[in-house]
């Protein structure tokens, strides 16, 4: 029996300047056969979406080049061959494909029935009724509540899981024979999350199709997929069934894709990285020396905050405002050297209380004492000297860093601002001395942070903040958009810093495994509200709200 | 030991420097400086006012043919006209010597001559000074007030932005023509600095809306937070952080401006608020243009159209040249 999909040999270039192209896929073959689950696994540039943006047809045309030999074989038919009519006249009707982004994938002008029916009509030729009635009952087979009326919805009206359920509706209304889901749930929330994989899951045995599922997250794998292939700089490193990639892989870099990764079960001192897998110092049989966490009599507060609220404002009507309470009566204390973590989904309000404890919010009400002084009410001119005792870590290392600025100008800053240092000269110095410190060469120091890699620029963001030497550092979301591999090296970076130097840590995340790493104390933050805080290793063990204990249930794959 | 690394003007030039076209473009535009230049200071077409040529003498290249018509033309004496009252008084004045007998007029001159005679090149090069100080100088004065009021307007918000939205709205709610004419009778004077004024002064709101958008955009960029965190002043944010991230758009601005303002003294010259008499700009010598057309005259036209077009191609092609070099993540 001929698989539904075959990939043989495919090999695609990509054009960067006038003289130089890097090749992101390189001779990769794999199969999809029909009503299989298949995962394609990798972190960012392994070139998974590249391979599955080729099957759709959808690489730019003007900076890619396929070369002469690849085929990427439809039903026995190589749809490279194929002219453009025909390639688009089987996309969205034999291929479908989900995106990473549901709220940059559907059109914000046009209802989401709109938006549905579009293919029926399109690829089925229905007529506007038949065409309203298939999208109604498509909408409630991926289980949108009241389906009836959500069909007018805007897509801007509709939560980030409902958007990629009406994705998942689009992409299944002609009933296609594979069904190519790129990274559906990295941008939602974990416990929408399990119910996307879920839904996708029981679709494909209800329809009999055929899924490639990419995903960077090998955990997510073992949920739904029935075969596994690993890929690294567009290169297939592994490919075989799920349990036995999952629970005996073959290749290091897969093992170390499913170790890098914290767990919530063991919390060594230091994260093994991917060096350690590929040099065979770390591995599934070796013992990692364990670290104990979690708050002691003797820990001194650093921080405490109390009663913290924060309200915006939404415009009603034409006069009226309502309050929307963002954060409400948080209290935390803070201890010194001590790393206090804030879960929760989107939404919750966590990263709202790191801006507006360094003043990047106004705070509506409450305090937060620091050495004697409330850092909320103190007037701008006063709080000047505090800026550089607490710091902030960005989310976003592309985003955070000023592209016009060379790292060496970037660390030189706060330091005059501040003035840390004598002059300049001492000034670049220390800048050098920190570049080392985060594990970057010397020579970054006249670079811009676009030749820098994710890891490399949040290690930037890090030394901008060492610069000032601050007693609390928060680390908003700080690893989130990094690789697995890569995430383990920056969190290995920030605890050493605090064994070193002493500082004060709020982690900010939704990732709970994370947080369970890094955290003594971890607060779970739901609507704005505290909703439950106490020791790491307490919390994890035995949590007293159902709301924790559903945020732990939706943890894929506990190993 | 790594020094101070290259600023972004240094990286910028290096960038620009492998770009031909782009250092093709700064070659003209360094040229038409360079004339300007010295045109101002009197040592090229200082003299384009004395009339060299005989009216309308055609360029040299046109050949002889054109010249002996214009010639012959010229040559036809007139018949002397028994009827003429001041006859025998211009008759007395000859011979005693007052008149001066007019020099020798060229028949042609390189690129021919105008209605009096002025030699069209010297023109060309004395034009060119008007022009580029009016359109540079406009084009600077409004991309300058509409950065400054963009980026207070943008990075502020609030009641700031309102006050600088309706002075917008009061701008352009008034017809740009009568927009003009109400700025050049405030300021009652005729001469080089009131049109670059009067064209800056009601230039600037384009520029306005478009950098307020790329505040409004940036100030909620992370960029900018990690910046408030460590402290920098709201002066460092809007002009050290964010200015150099929508700088090209203030150079795209400058590009289009140039040229529409240098059109733009055209017209104003034609209102007749352009200009001083006495003066002569590439506005003035297209204005004069219209009336030669219907007489065949064409070099004047020609001249002062190709010069206008070589420098407003090679401008353009400079800006944009900037503004990828100024893009440090493009190669």
């Amino acid at each position: 029996m001929t698989p539904l999909l075959e990939v043989r040999n495919l090999r695609i270039r990509f054009r960067v300047d006038r003289h130089t192209s890097t090749e992101a896929v390189k001779g990769i073959s794999f199969t999809v056969p029909a009503n299989t689950t298949v995962a394609l696994v990798g972190e960012s540039g392994s070139g998974k979406s590249v391979s599955s943006l080729a099957v759709m047809g959808l690489l730019p045309r003007d900076t890619t080049s396929i070369a002469p030999g690849s085929q990427i074989l439809f039903n026995g038919v190589d749809l490279l061959g194929l002219t453009a009519g025909q390639r688009r006249a089987l996309c969205g009707k034999d291929i479908a494909m989900i995106f990473q982004e549901p709220m940059s994938s559907l059109n914000p002008v046009f209802t989401v029935g709109f938006q549905i029916g579009e293919v029926l009509r399109l690829h089925l030729g229905l007529s506007r009724q038949a065409a309203r009635a298939r999208t109604i009952a498509l909408l409630e087979e991926v289980g949108m509540p009241d389906p009836a009326t959500r069909i007018d919805a805007y897509p801007s009206q509709m939560s980030g899981g409902q958007q990629q359920r009406v994705m998942i509706a689009m992409a299944i209304a002609c009933e296609p024979k594979l069904l190519i889901a790129d990274e559906p749930t990295t941008a939602l929330d974990v416990t929408i999350q399990k119910q996307i994989v879920e839904l996708i899951a029981s679709l494909q045995v209800k329809r009999q199709m055929a899924v490639l599922f990419i995903t960077h997250d090998l955990g997510l794998v073992g949920e739904i997929a029935d075969r596994v292939i690993v890929m690294r700089h567009g290169e297939v490193k592994e490919e075989g069934n799920a349990t036995q990639v999952l629970e005996t892989p073959a290749d290091p870099y897969t093992r170390a894709l499913l170790y890098c990764r914290p767990t919530l079960d063991a919390r060594p001192r230091r994260l093994p990285v991917i060096d350690d897998f590929l040099s065979g110092a770390a591995g599934p049989g070796i013992a990692l020396e364990q670290r104990t966490r979690g708050l002691t009599a003797l820990d001194t507060p650093v921080l405490v905050v109390d009663k913290l609220c924060k309200s915006f404002f939404v415009r009603t009507g034409l006069f009226g405002k309502r309050a929307f309470k963002a954060i409400d009566d948080v209290s935390f204390t803070l201890a010194r050297g001590k790393t206090l973590g804030i879960v929760g989904e989107s939404g919750s309000g966590k990263t709202t209380v790191g801006l507006t404890l360094l003043r990047l919010h106004q705070a509506s009400s409450g305090s937060a004492m620091f050495e004697g002084h409330d850092l909320i009410s103190m007037p701008e001119r006063a709080y000047l000297p505090y800026k550089r005792r607490i710091q902030i870590i960005f989310q976003n290392p592309y985003a955070s860093l000023n592209p016009r600025f060379t790292v060496g100008q970037i660390l030189l800053e706060p330091m005059r601002i501040h003035a840390i240092g004598a002059n300049d000269r001492e000034r670049v110095l220390l800048a050098q001395q920190l570049l080392e410190r985060v594990g970057l060469p010397a020579a970054a120091f006249g670079r811009y942070p676009h030749e820098f890699s994710g890891g490399q620029r949040q290690r930037i963001a890090i030394a901008r903040c060492l610069t000032m030497k601050p007693d609390i550092l928060v680390c908003d979301e700080s690893v989130s958009a990094l690789d697995v591999s890569v995430q383990a090296q920056v969190l290995n970076l920030l605890q050493d810093l605090q064994d070193e130097l002493g500082m004060s840590y709020l982690f900010i995340s939704h990732d709970l495994a994370v947080v369970k790493y890094m955290a003594d104390e971890v607060m779970v933050m739901q609507h704005g509200r505290v909703v439950e805080m106490a020791d790491a290793d307490t919390l994890y063990r035995d949590p007293q709200q159902p709301y924790t204990r559903s945020l732990l249930a939706a943890i894929p794959a506990k190993r | 030991m790594t020094t101070a690394s290259p600023g972004l003007w240094m990286l910028a030039w290096r960038r620009l420097r492998a770009d031909r076209i782009a250092m093709l473009a700064l070659a003209v535009v360094t040229a038409f400086l360079l004339l300007l230049a010295l045109s101002a200071s009197g040592v090229v077409a200082a003299d384009w006012e004395r009339e060299v040529g005989v009216n309308y003498a055609p360029p040299t290249f046109m050949g002889a043919a054109a010249a002996s018509a214009a010639v012959q033309t010229a040559s036809v004496a007139l018949p002397p006209n028994p009827f003429d009252p001041l006859a025998a008084d211009i008759a007395a004045l000859g011979r005693s010597g007052t008149v001066v007998a007019p020099a020798a007029k060229r028949t042609t001159l390189p690129f021919g001559a105008d209605k009096w005679g002025h030699d069209i090149v010297k023109k060309t090069v004395k034009g060119a000074q008007t022009s580029i100080v009016v359109g540079l100088g406009a084009a600077v004065l409004a991309v300058v007030l509409g950065t400054l009021f963009g980026a207070f307007a943008g990075f502020y918000g609030g009641a700031v932005d309102d006050l600088f939205n309706w002075f917008y709205s009061v701008f352009t709610s008034i017809p740009a023509i009568l927009m003009i004419l109400t700025v050049a009778a405030v300021l009652q004077q005729k001469g080089i600095v009131t049109i670059v004024l009067i064209l800056g002064l009601t230039g600037w709101t384009g520029p306005f809306r478009l950098i307020r958008a790329e505040y409004i955009k940036h100030k909620g960029r992370e960029y900018v937070l990690a910046a408030h965190a460590i402290g920098a002043s709201n002066w460092r944010k809007m002009f050290a952080h964010i200015f150099p991230n929508v700088s090209h758009v203030a150079l795209v601005q400058l590009s289009i401006l140039v040229v529409g303002f240098i059109k733009a003294e055209v017209i104003l010259s034609f209102l007749g608020f352009g200009v001083p008499v006495g003066t002569v700009s590439w506005g003035s010598m297209l204005g004069e243009a219209q009336n030669e057309l219907i007489l065949g005259k064409w070099w004047q036209l020609a001249a002062a159209a190709s010069a206008m077009a070589l420098l407003v191609t090679a401008f353009s092609l400079l800006t944009d040249a900037l503004r990828d070099a100024l893009d440090p993540k493009l190669k």
